[in-house]
């Protein structure tokens, strides 16, 4: 025991004459660190209810509500993330995972309220004093994700290996690829609600994950009997809603699709569907026209046990997706592959019948129970300026259906398509291949209205017209083909600098001093197509309405105001695929029940 | 291990009072007027959390102690089975108050072990450093909360202030003040922010200048010294026979520390020894936990020196709302500052952990060697003894 022992703790005295931590820290209003985790803040306009951030909530402090001044609309569930914080642990894994990066956290953190019920709020709708803090917690960047963020690429045949042939140019994930892909999904279903069929999105992509193809299989036929066919040439509209692809990539859900489809051979469908033994229910129905629409129809009603009979003007069925869609993007044999399902339930599919000339629709009425049109838009138009009505300006929507069905055609060696969607760009493709085997290089200029932002045609058909060494001119209205001696020598184009006016009708605006000259041989018109439907005698005419652009005014279940009939696909809604599909199972529903009840 | 003589033991010698029974029980009859049952806690300010102490005295001393746990459980290992990989990490971090980062670390650790998923360079020395601060924070409530247990409270009171300056580090490199939630899954949540290099030497120099203090206030102080010297003395014997780990280990002689047998994180790249004292005693294990605290100083000090400038923070995993981690099993251990600190993890490749058990050095301490320790022990000795293994309650009963 030393003497130093019980003198040194004294030493603690000194501190006496210092001043107390209190009052050189005094308990003012120090604001939290820039990171602080404090209560939320959420841009309610970038905001798009996707609930991930529920999802991932560990406390369940997070409920979507609805938000006056928001409503639910494609890509954006109108709903906003109420916070309770008396159950929020200020974890900030919401922000993190936040797919629009929306939500955030402030540094306030000294919020006191009387009332409980007010530490329950929606951020950003209520006016909260930190909604315009600058600091506070945000996602860290860069490289730190909850999800992928960047899309498995696609291996598909180099420009070069496709350019001359109808090879299927995208060759589809492999099993690891997909389930890579399948991840990045955060199962939010945005894109359910907005796919026109209302597929299970996140339900057939989580079947990928697990490797489950047959319960994928019987997701993707719940609400979709094309897989093949929409796995490749759907228009993908979830892909442009969905909330991974806000901060990154969204994903391919139409490859997806598509990979569970190639995985399940056909002969296992009927077991893995059960569909095999549906018992007849000695009703009838005629299905006019086996594109998308009618073929969904046919199928959801042969397994409500109708028996459905088609009736087609072509050799084959699939109608626009066949005589339509080029082979590089949807082979024949996948085609097959759908449409042989579907009629191996037990529909009766009649070729070379065109309605109006083989049999007509009142003999249809008189002798099925129901009839469901679905009958497309099969009219090129044109676009009038002089020249077209020479002979080497064509219809793009007749040369495709010459393609497929194997006739020959007419290929020049210079060859200007007029349009900039997706039709265009098939045709401009076909001929490209077409050129490259009969001169061994492609000549082929696609000129459109639109500017080059705003071409209707998808992004990735533009580049792949291009990577295949087409020319897509955007921005140009035509003018005058030039003909010469009776021959086409090119087209005329001015600069067009708006294509509707302010309200929005069509009225394309020219820059008339600003010309253009495609040289060409051969013009292919393909600015859009129009609906025949001359088969609906006067007096059905009769019993109908029609609404703009002609269009058959349909109920919600596609059923028109003529009650035995129903109408869908293009000639009503779209056009695409998909819409077909939708319009095709709400008009079996709406059968169904328009016989049950009669 | 030659057994320390415990010179400094002042108290009688009670052991044969009172006698036992045939059967090995105490013969200890509360009518017979020479016992008093006490209960020390649950709630008591010299009991670190909630546990309760089951006391019977003769006169001031401890014939019978009994320790009594179960009024803190909140079930997190049970709730965790419930939860998603990533929703288990503002979870797992409750399990310990006083150290939630040894939770966030093991968790994460576990997870990136059972699928193979490699933490880039720079978030394992971000992660050494918030474990060291961690444990930096911890001390500095522990050695001065030892004297405070004597009711020399103005160390309690410096510590406490600097705590709350480590504290406001804590914030600023990763949102939280307690609840740091900043280790998961994979990495971690942020780079250091600028400035921060600066910030912390200034509240380190505060420290250095606080273990002098301490020194003088705690250490060379005679009250501090006859209480504790002698007092609450762990058995060398007891150490492997009772699994007792860490500072409470160390004190009694053996160099144990996880940081060294099993190297973690980056400690393979800083240079340190194991700190270790012999007496076993409450004074031998405050000593322990100083040097603990000078060791993590410098540890501090040579993290920030060496780590690198930049680099990412986090390795891609997968998506983390359906992450399934594959089957299997893992004992991943950390050396937290009451000792080793690990979490068994046992997954069934689902999206959610089949069982994460927490061993943690307060089990032992304060359920079963706390109830050896106070046998004998004047009852003014009771919470310094309780302090002096570190208990931590909550760990206790996860």
């Amino acid at each position: 025991m030393a003497i130093k022992d019980i003198l040194t703790p004294f030493t603690a005295w000194k501190k006496v004459f210092r001043e107390p931590v209190t009052v050189k820290d005094p308990l003012n209003d120090r604001p939290g660190a820039e990171r602080y985790r404090g209560f939320h803040k959420n841009e309610l306009k970038t905001c798009i209810g996707c609930g991930s951030c529920e999802e991932i909530c560990e406390n369940e402090a997070i409920d979507l509500v609805a938000v006056k001044g928001y409503d639910t609309k494609d890509g954006d569930s109108g709903l906003r993330p109420m916070v309770d914080y008396g159950r929020c642990c200020w974890c900030a894994l919401c922000v993190d995972v936040c797919t629009t990066g929306s939500l955030t956290l402030s540094n306030e953190y000294t919020w006191v309220a009387e009332d409980p019920e007010e530490f329950r709020f929606v951020p950003g709708a209520e006016n909260k004093e930190w909604d315009n803090n600058e600091l506070g917690w945000k996602k860290p960047t860069p490289n730190y994700e909850f999800y992928g963020q960047k899309r498995q690429t696609m291996e598909e045949l180099h420009p070069e290996e496709r350019d001359h042939s109808f090879i299927e140019m995208i060759k589809g994930y492999s099993k690891e690829q997909a389930q890579l892909e399948a991840d990045r999904c955060v199962e939010c279903g945005i894109c359910i609600a907005t796919c026109p069929a209302n597929m299970g999105i996140p339900e057939y992509i989580k079947a990928v994950r697990e490797d489950d193809m047959e319960y994928g299989l019987k997701v993707l036929y719940e609400t979709n009997p094309l897989p093949e066919i929409c796995g490749r040439i759907c228009t993908h509209k979830c892909e442009t809603v969905c909330s991974v692809g806000h901060n990154g990539e969204p994903l391919s859900i139409r490859w997806l699709k598509r990979y569970i489809a190639d995985q399940v051979e056909s002969a296992d469908y009927k077991r893995i569907l059960g569909t095999d033994g549906i018992e007849n229910n000695g009703k009838t129905v005629a299905v006019i026209g086996s594109g998308p629409a009618g073929l969904s129809a046919a199928h959801y009603l042969s397994l409500l046990g109708y028996k459905v009979t088609i009736f087609e003007q072509f050799a084959q069925a699939g109608g626009m997706m066949r005589y339509g869609i080029p082979e590089y993007r949807l082979p024949y044999n996948q085609i097959d592959k759908d449409i042989d399902y579907i009629l191996s339930l037990g529909v009766d599919i009649k070729y070379n019948t065109r309605i109006g000339k083989d049999i007509t629709l009142s003999e249809l009425r008189d002798k099925y129970d129901a009839v469901f049109a679905g009958t497309g838009l099969h009219l090129g138009r044109s676009t009038g300026i002089p020249g077209t009505d020479h002979e080497n300006v064509y219809q793009a929507i007749e040369l495709l259906n010459k393609i497929t069905e194997g006739k020959e055609i007419h290929v020049a060696e210079k060859i200007v398509v007029i349009g900039g969607g997706n039709v265009a760009m098939d045709i401009t493709r076909s001929l490209a291949r077409l050129q490259n085997q009969k001169y061994g290089r492609v000549q082929m200029i696609a000129t459109a209205l639109e500017s080059e932002e705003n071409l209707p045609a998808d992004v990735e058909e533009v580049l792949e017209a291009r990577e295949e060494k087409a020319i897509v001119n955007a921005g140009w209205g035509p003018k005058e083909i030039e003909i010469k001696d009776g021959k086409i020598k090119g087209l005329h184009v001015v600069k067009c600098l708006s294509i509707f006016d302010a309200e929005g009708r069509f009225n394309p605006k020219f820059d008339e001093d600003n010309k253009n000259f495609f040289e060409a041989d051969m013009v292919v018109e393909s600015i859009g197509q129009g609906m025949d439907i001359n088969y609906i005698t006067e007096d059905i005419k009769a019993e109908l309405k029609f609404g703009p652009r002609g269009r058959i005014t349909v109920d919600e279940n596609i059923q028109s105001d003529a009650k035995w009939l129903f109408v869908g696909g293009d000639i009503i809604q779209g056009p695409d695929v998909i819409h077909g599909i939708a319009n095709g199972h709400k008009a079996a529903y709406g059968i169904d029940n328009f016989l049950k009840n009669k | 291990m030659k057994e320390q003589k415990n010179i400094f033991n002042r108290q009688p010698d009670r052991s044969k009072y009172p006698a036992k029974k045939k059967n090995g029980k105490l013969d200890i009859d509360l009518s017979s007027g020479k016992f008093v049952k006490l209960w020390h806690g649950p709630n008591h300010p010299g009991v670190t959390g909630n546990m309760a102490i089951e006391l019977t005295l003769s006169g001031d001393e401890i014939v019978d102690a009994k320790t009594h746990v179960g009024y803190l459980h909140r079930g997190f290992e049970k709730l965790m089975e419930r939860r998603l990989w990533i929703q288990c990490f503002p979870t797992c971090i409750r399990m310990c108050v006083a150290e939630p980062d040894y939770n966030e670390y093991l968790l994460a650790k576990s997870a990136e072990e059972l699928s193979g998923i490699e933490v880039p360079e720079m978030a394992e020395w971000l992660r050494t450093l918030v474990l060291e601060m961690a444990r930096l924070q911890s001390l500095l409530r522990t050695v001065p909360g030892q004297a405070g247990t004597l009711s020399l409270g103005i160390g309690v009171q410096w510590g406490v202030y600097l705590r709350d300056l480590v504290l406001d580090l804590f914030e600023e490199l990763t949102g939280g003040r307690v609840y740091h939630m900043y280790i998961i899954p994979g990495g971690v949540r942020g780079l250091l922010p600028d400035g921060f290099k600066k910030r912390m030497e200034e509240v380190l120099g505060k420290i250095d200048e606080f273990v002098k203090n301490i020194e003088n206030l705690m250490f060379n102080n005679i009250v501090f010294k006859k209480r504790t010297k002698g007092v609450g003395y762990i058995k060398p014997s007891w150490v492997n026979k009772y699994g007792i780990v860490g500072p409470n280990a160390r004190a009694a002689g053996f160099k144990r520390d996880v940081r060294k047998d099993y190297p973690y994180l980056v400690y393979d790249k800083l240079d340190f020894d194991i700190t270790h004292e012999t007496d076993s005693d409450i004074f031998a294990r405050s000593m322990i936990r100083k040097k603990e605290l000078v060791l993590t100083l410098d540890l501090i000090r040579q993290i920030m020196a060496k780590m690198p400038k930049k680099g990412d923070i986090k390795a891609q995993t997968p998506n983390v709302l359906h992450w399934k981690i594959p089957a299997g099993e893992t004992y991943v251990r950390s050396e937290s500052s009451r000792g080793e600190y690990g979490f068994y993890t046992v997954s069934d490749g689902s999206t959610k952990p089949r069982r994460i058990n927490l061993r943690g050095p307060s089990y032992t301490h304060a359920v079963v060697l706390l109830e050896k320790l106070l046998i004998n022990a004047n009852i003014a000795d009771v919470h310094s003894i309780m302090v002096s293994l570190q208990t931590c309650p909550p760990e206790i009963e996860r």
